[in-house]
């Protein structure tokens, strides 16, 4: 247990140590909220109405973004390798990877919510159901991009390639997410929609280290 | 190493083995290629000829029928090549057959054609029937969503150089991507229904009438033996691809050994 | 041919498009198929040799 707590923390305090990285992912995100009025109008009826499936895609697009520095840089200095054989097994290191990687971005996108729901004029009652969802669903999206990250990483560019790869398995997250979201007519709706969404996100993040130790363990050389 | 073709040593031939070595599978399959593409051939000629000469236009659509005779059986395929796909991917993966990645590899291509063919005369079928050339309807969403998994892993196969190390990993994709189409199907008609409570006329209800059926049913067998000629003829090459692959790099090694 | 409907455009369409991309993937499948044969000749011809081939001077 020790060293699956040590493995959080290292990858914790390497991204801390480093919190351009972060600051760009939230940068990105809140610059999604900033250029969709831009493009389809600052009616503020219709912003609201769009605001919770607009929060949900800026999540997921920001969440691909990130997925580089995931395995990357093991892979690059060595400690991939060094994990690959380590006394944990690499299920381990893979929920390990998963949970630093939602810790250090999921949470500060939850945290940027409030400012992109002010900007697209998001019904306040609402931001709880959106951060809920997102709180929901989030570990999921971090499942498959870390199985993403875990496919690619032996490809010198893989980081191009990796989000094409995860964003159709991600719909139905993204579906029951926004949905979740959501609220006016579709309110009561939202509810099972949460319930669906807490099942699916669930299951990935239990069922993915496996396939995401198989890949890091094809892809070694 | 003994190889199967020796007459001396081999140990008597399974018809596993039979498709498990390359080698084997290129001398039997340069038979089956003519019969399948005669028979898919004619198959095509007795469903254009059912399609267009032998059946009614239906009472509900009219003629635009006709372009279900090609739309359903693009869309069965493009489910069936996905599921051939994974089967090879656990091939590949669980009982390191030989030809499995082959198989999984020579596919995906012929997979996204007819995914593609089934959106395209889903829409073609959808704007006279419905009024919009694209509906957002749970099928041809799902269609769309199954056509970008396949381009993705096209893409996949050709991120990397060497083709045997991407093939695991292509399988395992190829794999989580299967566990995940049920569950994709599911999201996007519960999606579908949520904002789509006024329900779409669907043309396969559950009554069809057999000439109806007919057609479609030669149609598609058609196009599943059009799928098998170009299948065998993709995994030859594929074989001889990596052939070629290796001579030239001992090509190269020589060359560079001489100079 | 038969008369098509109303919407005979969308029926032709659907056929001729289908059509279309049928013929691409097959003269597509059996081009590179032609490619990798002929190549595969000219580097034997050239006297490179597989190592199995070598052994026994067998063809496939």
């Amino acid at each position: 247990m020790s060293a699956f707590l040590a493995l959080i923390r290292r990858d914790l305090r390497l991204t801390l140590r480093a919190p351009g990285e972060v600051l760009t992912l939230i940068l990105f995100f809140v610059m999604i909220g900033v250029t969709v009025p831009f493009a389809i109008g600052p009616d503020k009826v219709l912003l609201a109405r769009l605001a919770p499936g607009i929060v949900w895609i800026a999540a997921l697009l920001s969440a691909l973004l990130a997925l580089d520095r995931l395995f990357r840089p093991d892979q690059e200095d060595g400690s991939l390798r060094a994990l690959r054989h380590a006394d944990i097994s690499l299920e381990a290191v893979a929920l390990a990877k998963l949970i630093a990687y939602w810790l250090t971005t999921a949470v500060p996108l939850m945290l940027a919510t409030p400012l992109l729901a002010v900007m697209m004029n998001m019904d306040m009652a609402l931001l709880g159901r959106s951060l809920v969802s997102l709180l929901v669903g989030t570990p999921g999206l971090a499942a498959f991009g870390t199985f993403g990250a875990a496919l690619t990483v032996s490809l010198r560019h893989g980081g191009l390639i990796a989000p094409v790869l995860i964003l159709p398995l991600s719909i139905p997250i993204l579906i029951f997410g926004a949905s979740a979201a959501a609220g006016g007519a579709l309110a009561s709706a939202g509810n099972a929609a949460l319930l669906l969404l807490a099942g699916l996100s669930l299951a990935v993040t239990a069922l993915s280290p496996f396939a995401i130790a198989l890949a890091l363990r094809l892809s070694e050389d | 190493m003994e190889s199967p073709l020796d007459t001396e040593t081999a140990k008597k031939m399974t018809w596993f083995d039979r498709i498990a070595h390359p080698g084997q599978f290129l001398m039997w399959s340069r038979y089956v290629l003519l019969p399948l593409a005669v028979g898919s051939a004619l198959l095509f000629v007795l469903g254009l000829w059912f399609a267009f000469f032998n059946s009614p236009p239906d009472y509900q659509m009219g003629d635009t029928v006709r372009i279900m005779y090609i739309h359903v059986p693009n869309a069965w395929l493009s489910q069936f090549v996905y599921a051939l796909m994974a089967v090879s991917a656990i091939g590949t993966l669980v009982w390191r057959h030989p030809m499995a990645d082959v198989s999984m590899k020579a596919a995906a291509p012929l997979g996204a054609a007819f995914t593609a063919m089934a959106l395209f005369t889903g829409a073609l079928w959808g704007r006279p029937t419905w009024g919009t050339f694209w509906e957002w309807d749970g099928r041809m969403t799902s269609t769309l969503i199954l056509l970008l998994m396949y381009l993705g892993l096209i893409a996949l196969w050709r991120a990397f150089d060497d083709q045997l190390r991407a093939a695991k990993i292509v399988a395992v994709l190829t794999l989580v991507g299967a566990i995940n189409i049920p569950v994709i199907k599911f999201s996007v008609d519960w999606w579908n229904t949520l904002h789509q409570p006024a329900s779409v006329f669907r043309a396969d209800g559950p009554t069809m009438p057999p000439e109806i059926l007919t057609p479609l049913l030669v149609m598609s067998l058609a196009f599943t033996f059009l799928f098998g000629v170009l299948h065998i003829v993709r995994m030859r090459t594929e074989i001889f691809r990596r052939r070629v692959k290796s001579l030239e790099r001992k090509r190269a090694l020589e060359g560079a050994k001489t100079s | 041919m038969i008369a098509l409907g109303p919407h005979a455009a969308y029926i032709i369409a659907a056929y001729l498009g289908v059509t279309l991309i049928t013929a691409g993937i097959i003269i597509w499948t059996l081009a590179d198929a032609g490619r990798q044969t002929s190549r595969l000749a000219e580097l034997e011809a050239m006297g490179v040799r597989r190592r199995s081939a070598a052994k026994r001077g067998k063809r496939i």
